[in-house]
């Protein structure tokens, strides 16, 4: 019981804080709500048997991608869409095209729920096989990733190495070092 | 016990709202905010099946797009800037001159 | 209820309150112990020997007016000293502060003293220590002035640049005690060498990852040297230019307990925690082990790094920015990383 309300509280919160992400008009908060619903998805990462990737979640994701983000924001001084435009053209007021796309859009979640739900093996509850303990060590993941994922670890840190300097580079100004 | 199908009905329920906030947003830095709630929904996916069939691959696995999301996020954040600089509005709309 | 749960309650409630009056001791140690280093008395008149000093400067502060300038943003201009101090005092869970006890055989299974004990503490301390940025990054943004804005970007900036070097300093522990759970590497420490007389503490082995991770700290703490973007004689105050009453309180309240934070996980990690009192052995350890009052040590050690902050701060002039930035990414870091690599192949060297 308290785990089920544990997984409906913070994927309630995850689910909210996404949705109010992309109807806030400024990205300030649009950002700020952003780091709750990671936060959110951190918790059920921990319910999952994860706890390393939930820490990592916090630190990589809440710790530093928004914070770029942030700095972005203030940096441009990122304007707020035009009040006027912004009652314009919202979703819900535009004809046609964008109610269509709502329509469908719900319709997609709702068959994939659907399909979801026939696979008989899948309402098994997550958690069944396997021990939790044994998989939440960072002992076995750090032998796994090393042994079995090297390769992609290798590119993983040249693609941060490009991702760097492209971003240096493309975000310099004219005259600058 | 959780189904594993809930987690999985998170996971679409978030990768709809990021796509939605991707059509439907008129702010370039609000449109790379939904690409990351749609990173983040896939990793939910992973990590409940990696949970599911009790192995540790699912969150190796979502290290990997944790570490590419934030390259992207990177990248994509220049390139705004660079753009802002050009065009001082972050409109994508304002962007159209190749437009035919 | 259980008297277990009840006794671990209290330990959590005694941990936040043991915080909070830190943070108001710290105002009169440092005030003291700055004045003493100036040679004159410190505070002396509220109290004796000023005591009650930190009680008059709070009252002080809870009597002002409430300000919030025109076209602050009216949420984020609260939320930021709120975020600041919650990230303060939420770093603070995962650290252990004492052994097992008892309670004099009241219990029949011991209860650990320490607010919670996740076997990735380390690892948490650090991602909550890095949510702190953001009470400084929207407190320098929401107050809708140039030189909070100023402060609150170079604040943040130079913590996540150092949060880096203090992540590597924690990787070399955590690759010498083999376990990410903070309490696993306090007791990792026990024992002594060279036939009893220096105990097995991992400054010992790790005396330049001690160091960095020191200097990381107090970076992150944006304490002197590294505190230029509060600094009064450049930046007015910094981002707190436009706060006052409580919501200014919060700020040096939120760095105080960052700095207690930092000197507990220092103590934790590198000077054995609560076990041994002093970097030889005295005869006062075997009575420590057997009464149990290894808390009491570790506070002890504790205030011994404050005091060396507040000395740090009182005696060495300030960095510049553009010397503070360059000192965390092109000599710390490097060094951080070369320590991480020397530690990794002498574990393995010794190990296999």
């Amino acid at each position: 019981m308290p785990e089920s309300l544990l997984f409906y509280v913070l994927s309630g919160l995850a689910v909210g804080a996404s949705a109010l992400v992309i109807g806030q008009r400024n990205p300030m908060y649009s950002v700020l709500l952003l780091i709750v619903s990671f936060a959110a998805l951190a918790g059920l990462y921990i319910t999952l048997d994860a706890p390393f990737v939930a820490v990592a979640q916090m630190i990589i994701y809440a710790g530093a991608i928004m914070v770029l983000f942030l700095f972005v924001v203030m940096l441009l001084n990122a304007p707020q869409e035009d009040a006027a435009e912004w009652d314009r053209t919202h979703p819900l007021r535009r004809p046609g095209f964008a109610r269509i796309g709502i329509v469908l859009a719900v319709l997609l979640v709702a068959e994939l729920g659907w399909a979801l739900a026939k696979v008989v093996s899948l309402g098994s509850p997550v958690g069944g096989r396997g021990d939790g303990a044994a998989i939440s060590s960072v002992r076995e993941m750090g032998r796994v990733l090393f042994t079995q994922y090297s390769f992609a670890f290798e590119a993983t840190s040249v693609l941060i190495l490009v991702a760097m300097v492209g971003a240096v580079v493309l975000a310099r100004r004219e005259g600058d070092v | 016990m959780i189904p594993l199908s809930h987690y999985l009905v998170v996971s679409a329920i978030l990768f709809a709202i990021g796509s939605a906030g991707v059509f439907l947003r008129k702010n370039l830095i609000t449109i790379l905010l939904s690409v990351e709630i749609m990173l983040n929904a896939v990793n939910l996916s992973f990590v409940a099946f990696g949970r599911f069939n009790g192995t540790v691959d699912g969150q190796i696995i979502t290290f990997f797009v944790m570490t590419v999301a934030a390259a992207e996020a990177a990248v994509g954040l220049a390139l705004v800037i660079a753009l802002f600089r050009g065009r001082e509005s972050l409109n994508p709309d304002a962007f159209t001159s190749l437009k035919w | 209820m259980d008297l277990r749960l009840f006794v671990q309650f209290v330990i959590i409630f005694l941990a936040f309150f043991m915080l909070v009056n830190a943070s108001a001791v710290l105002v009169l140690a440092e005030r003291k112990v700055m004045g003493f280093m100036q040679q004159r008395y410190g505070p002396y008149l509220v109290g004796p020997h000023g005591m009650l000093q930190p009680l008059a400067d709070i009252l002080k502060l809870l009597m002002k007016e409430e300000l919030r300038p025109k076209g602050a943003d009216k949420w984020l201009f609260t939320l930021a000293p709120v975020l600041a101090v919650t990230a303060a005092f939420a770093a603070f869970a995962t650290v252990p502060f004492g052994g097992e006890t008892t309670l004099f055989g009241l219990l029949d299974r011991p209860v650990k003293l320490g607010a919670a004990d996740v076997n990735v503490g380390v690892l948490v301390i650090f991602a909550i220590t890095s949510m702190g940025v953001y009470g400084i990054v929207l407190a320098g943004w929401s107050s809708n002035s140039k030189y909070a804005l100023f402060g609150g970007l170079r604040a943040s900036a130079q913590m996540i640049s150092y949060e880096l070097s203090y992540a590597t300093a924690l990787a070399a522990i955590i690759l010498l005690a083999g376990s990410m759970s903070v309490r696993e590497m306090v007791d990792s420490q026990t024992g002594y060498w060279l036939g009893g007389w220096i105990p097995k503490w991992y400054i010992f082995v790790q005396p330049i990852g001690f160091i960095i991770y020191f200097i990381a700290g107090v970076a992150e703490t944006n304490r002197a040297p590294f505190d230029f973007p509060e600094a009064e004689q450049e930046l007015v105050a910094g981002f707190n230019t436009e706060y006052s009453s409580v919501r200014f309180a919060l700020f040096p309240q939120a760095e105080y307990v960052n700095m207690v934070t930092v000197s507990a996980v220092a103590t934790d990690l590198f000077l054995g925690g609560w076990h041994g009192l002093a970097p030889f052995w005295t005869p006062a350890d075997y009575y420590i082990e057997l009464w149990n009052i290894g808390w009491l040590i570790f506070f002890m050690k504790i205030g011994g790094i404050l005091f060396f902050y507040i000395w740090m701060r009182w005696t060495v002039p300030r960095y510049r920015y553009d010397q503070l930035m360059k000192f965390g990414w092109k000599y710390l870091l490097p060094a951080s990383v070369i320590n991480l690599l020397v530690t990794a192949a002498a574990v393995l060297y010794f190990n296999a």
